[in-house]
């Protein structure tokens, strides 16, 4: 046997280690500010940092910068020590580092543009996807070259996780981006209302499983039990939480989706699957506890641990509440509320932070070749963050209760006691004000830990080689008689790769291609026609804005949802909405019959100062709105776009387009000085008008018998 | 609705599937080995270089 010598390459690990904590700190810090906002609407200044611009900015930020440059930073370290090999290629390793870096620049300078596709976590338009499918092929192909090339057989239990981290999110990313781009910065995408909702769910939800669970569990599954110094609980419990994980939370994304108009069928599907799904995820978390049995002594004194067991605890905690939000009643309560941003910032600020941090309070000092530089510091950090994720977490649990109940309650005459939407906001207010003191907390500890990472750093010397030595692989390997079908696939992780792309792929399809594919699941209604192209335009700025962010337009079948806004959504009506605009969050109220609510003057009244209208709003003023012109240079190929998409518009439809546009715009014009308000018509403002005027009027008016299916 | 029913049997014949499958791995000694991979990353073969930090003291 020859000992082979070679060495780890550390540079990049440093540096995805460093890209982490520096965006997470911006991500987290624009998290405290939109979260002031929701209390202070004044501080949404101007049109480029306003909520709905820079929400989409937050979740991007923590999502694809802090996590996603921390699992990379995982994956660099201990892929090349549980393989026995050095990164595969140094210059794939930097394409891929400052091709990720560019991505996250590309968006922290677009999406406050309010250049946005209008997808939650899929924000970023069609050059930006491109670039991150080009630069995840980059990390594919210099992860399993790393494998092909590996000193060790076998496949420990993290690089499973990392393989099918990889090629889950290759396939949701590249299935839910798929769009028909108009310009260089607007797209629309493939998929229309009820089906473009399932894909973007399906894709959403699995972005938090493949993209915020499955690599921090295999970095869980190396880092736990070196920084606890004893191997994981059980090996055998690992094999069969990553084989059931895998395969069920590929089912589970309809439940983001339950009592809306997406058949029934497929949201039974999501909430069976959903509430299977708390079996792996807890045979997980007992595994990392585990990990740490007779050795809670040390957890004591060190932080490391600490972190990490407040992480997988957040995590046992976040995968309890999934299942229990995905059964219809109680998500009937918490769908639209505070309750699902507690729920996910559980998981965010706990799982992935604490983890993270965790990782890098161990990992820094090796790289430096130095101790960490402050334990104290390490442990301010540690109880900063607790009880700034208490602080953020529990408020909004009670806010959601809160509202809901609000949303819901009836007098004893069966009218709405609460039918002002704003008294149900106002009434939690002061616990959005605890929230953000949670975040306060949760960044002041972030801040204590990067200044604690930079003085180790400081104190110590990098080493970007670090020497080590390995027997090379016998090329001709006899397997043991007797050996089991899983150890085989260990070995092969082509042929493993594929075997989790058929797993995952089941389940998508067979959740999607029925709905595209049977007619039944959306029925068509005669009444429901395409939007007019000054219509379109107004969407385009409703989605520009961001308005889905705190609107939704998707009653649900409830008394108190009809009762407030209306007849409730039928699947038919979003056949023309590319994107789909259902939105999961109700800070203002639903839209979805905004028509002919109120008149013209409203509206602009309203977008130009929220609270001249509604006393007491949260919602910012839109002054740009009304100053700008309309921009209609890409009118005729937005209108060729969606002909390519199956929306009828008569042939040849884009040259009348802005006859069509001026006539309409007139309209409006002339009823808005009717009302005393002189607007020119070619103002953004008209357009959007028109957009509201015409939400939810298709099938107003229209027999109720002929909207029930 | 019909649909339904292909995706119930979809499942529950995938479920059994991955059932006798697993079934069948643990007759077979399948997970004989289900120790040493958990221990064998503990130890890191580090070449020259000694390794600092190995018993880092916090």
């Amino acid at each position: 046997m020859i000992v082979e010598q070679f060495k780890y390459d550390n540079r990049w690990v440093r540096n995805f280690a460093f890209a982490s904590f520096i965006w997470g700190f911006v991500g987290m810090l624009v998290g405290l500010i939109i979260a002031l906002q929701l209390i202070f609407p004044q501080l949404n200044f101007v049109e480029w940092t306003t909520f709905g611009r820079l929400r989409p900015l937050h979740t991007n930020a923590v999502i694809f910068a802090f996590v996603g440059n921390g699992l990379f930073m995982g994956i660099y370290y201990s892929l090349q020590r549980l393989l026995k090999t050095r990164m595969w290629s140094d210059k794939l390793s930097a394409i891929h580092f400052w091709g990720w870096q560019l991505i996250i620049v590309s968006a922290a300078i677009t999406l406050p543009l309010g250049i946005t596709a209008g997808k939650e976590y899929a924000e970023l338009e069609w050059p930006i996807d491109i670039a991150i499918t080009l630069i995840w092929v980059v990390f594919g192909i210099n992860m399993f070259a790393t494998i092909l090339v590996r000193r060790e057989r076998h496949l420990y239990v993290a690089i499973w996780f990392y393989i099918a981290t990889w090629i889950t999110v290759a396939m949701l990313h590249i299935v839910n981006s798929l769009e028909i781009p108009v310009t260089l910065f607007k797209s629309y995408s493939l998929y229309a209302g009820v089906q473009d909702a399932l894909v973007q769910w399906w894709y959403g939800h699995n972005a938090v499983a493949f993209f915020l669970t499955t690599p921090y569990l295999g970095m869980m599954y190396y880092f736990l039990p070196k920084a606890a110094g004893r191997p994981v609980y059980s090996y055998r419990l690992s094999i069969i939480h990553f084989w059931a994980l895998i395969f069920l939370y590929i089912w589970a994304g309809p439940h983001h989706l339950l009592y809306t108009a997406l058949p029934d069928w497929a949201q039974s599907l999501g909430t069976v699957f959903s509430i299977m799904l708390i079996a792996p995820s807890w045979g997980g978390m007992i595994n990392g506890l585990l990990t740490l049995r007779g050795a809670w002594d040390k957890v004591r004194e060190d932080p490391i641990l600490k972190f990490m067991v407040v992480a997988v605890t957040a995590y046992g905690m976040a995968t309890f509440e999934g299942p229990m939000l995905s059964i219809k009643s109680v998500n009937a309560i918490s769908h639209y509320t505070d309750w699902t941003i507690a729920h996910v910032h559980i998981g965010a600020l706990g799982w992935n932070g604490f983890l993270t941090f965790g990782v890098l309070y161990w990992l820094i000092p090796r790289l430096y070749k130095t101790n960490l530089f402050s334990i104290k510091l390490a442990n301010t950090h540690f109880w900063l963050g607790t009880l700034g994720i208490l602080f953020y977490a529990v408020p909004l649990y009670w806010a959601g209760f809160t509202q809901s109940f609000m949303w819901k309650q009836f007098t004893p005459e069966g009218i709405l006691k609460y039918p002002n939407f704003l008294e149900t906001v106002n009434a939690i207010k002061p616990m959005y004000m605890l929230r953000a003191v949670g975040g306060l907390l949760y960044l002041t500890g972030t801040t204590v830990g990067i200044y604690n990472l930079f003085k180790t750093a400081a104190q110590g010397t990098f080493q970007a080689e670090e020497d080590a030595e390995a027997p090379a692989l016998e090329k001709e390997y006899t397997p043991h008689s007797n050996e089991g079908w899983h150890r085989v696939i260990e070995r092969r992780p082509v042929q493993f790769l594929i075997a989790s792309l058929i797993m995952v792929a089941i389940g998508g399809a067979v959740e999607l291609i029925p709905t595209f594919l049977i007619e039944s699941n959306v029925p068509s209604i005669a009444s429901v026609k395409p939007y007019t192209p000054l219509e379109l335009q107004g969407r385009d700025i409703y989605i520009r804005e961001g308005c889905y962010n705190c609107h939704s337009q998707m009653i649900r079948p409830f008394r108190s949802e009809t009762e407030r806004y209306g007849e409730y959504s039928k699947a038919g009506e979003f056949v023309y909405d590319h994107p789909f605009q259902f939105g999961s969050k109700r800070t203002g109220p639903d839209l979805q019959r905004e028509g002919g609510k109120y008149p013209d003057t409203w509206h602009y009244n309203h977008m130009l100062e929220p609270s001249s209208m509604s006393p007491g709003s949260i919602m910012p003023s839109y002054p740009h709105i009304i100053d700008h012109d309309l921009d209609l240079s890409s009118m005729e190929a937005k209108i060729r776009a969606m002909q390519t998409l199956g929306v009828p518009y008569p042939k040849g439809y884009a040259q009348q387009a802005r006859a069509d546009v001026d006539k309409q715009a007139t309209q409006i014009q002339d009823n808005l000085a009717k009302g005393g308000v002189k607007v020119s018509k070619n103002k953004e403002i008209i357009a959007l008008i028109a957009y509201l005027q015409r939400l939810g009027t298709d099938i107003k008016g229209a027999p109720k018998a002929a909207a029930v299916k | 609705m019909s649909v339904l029913f292909i995706l119930i049997a979809a499942s529950l014949a995938i479920a059994l599937l991955f059932l006798l499958a697993f079934i069948w791995s643990v007759k077979s000694g399948q997970y004989e080995d289900d120790y040493t991979p958990s221990v064998r990353i503990l130890f890191d073969e580090t070449g020259k270089s000694k390794p600092v930090n190995k018993t880092k003291s916090i």
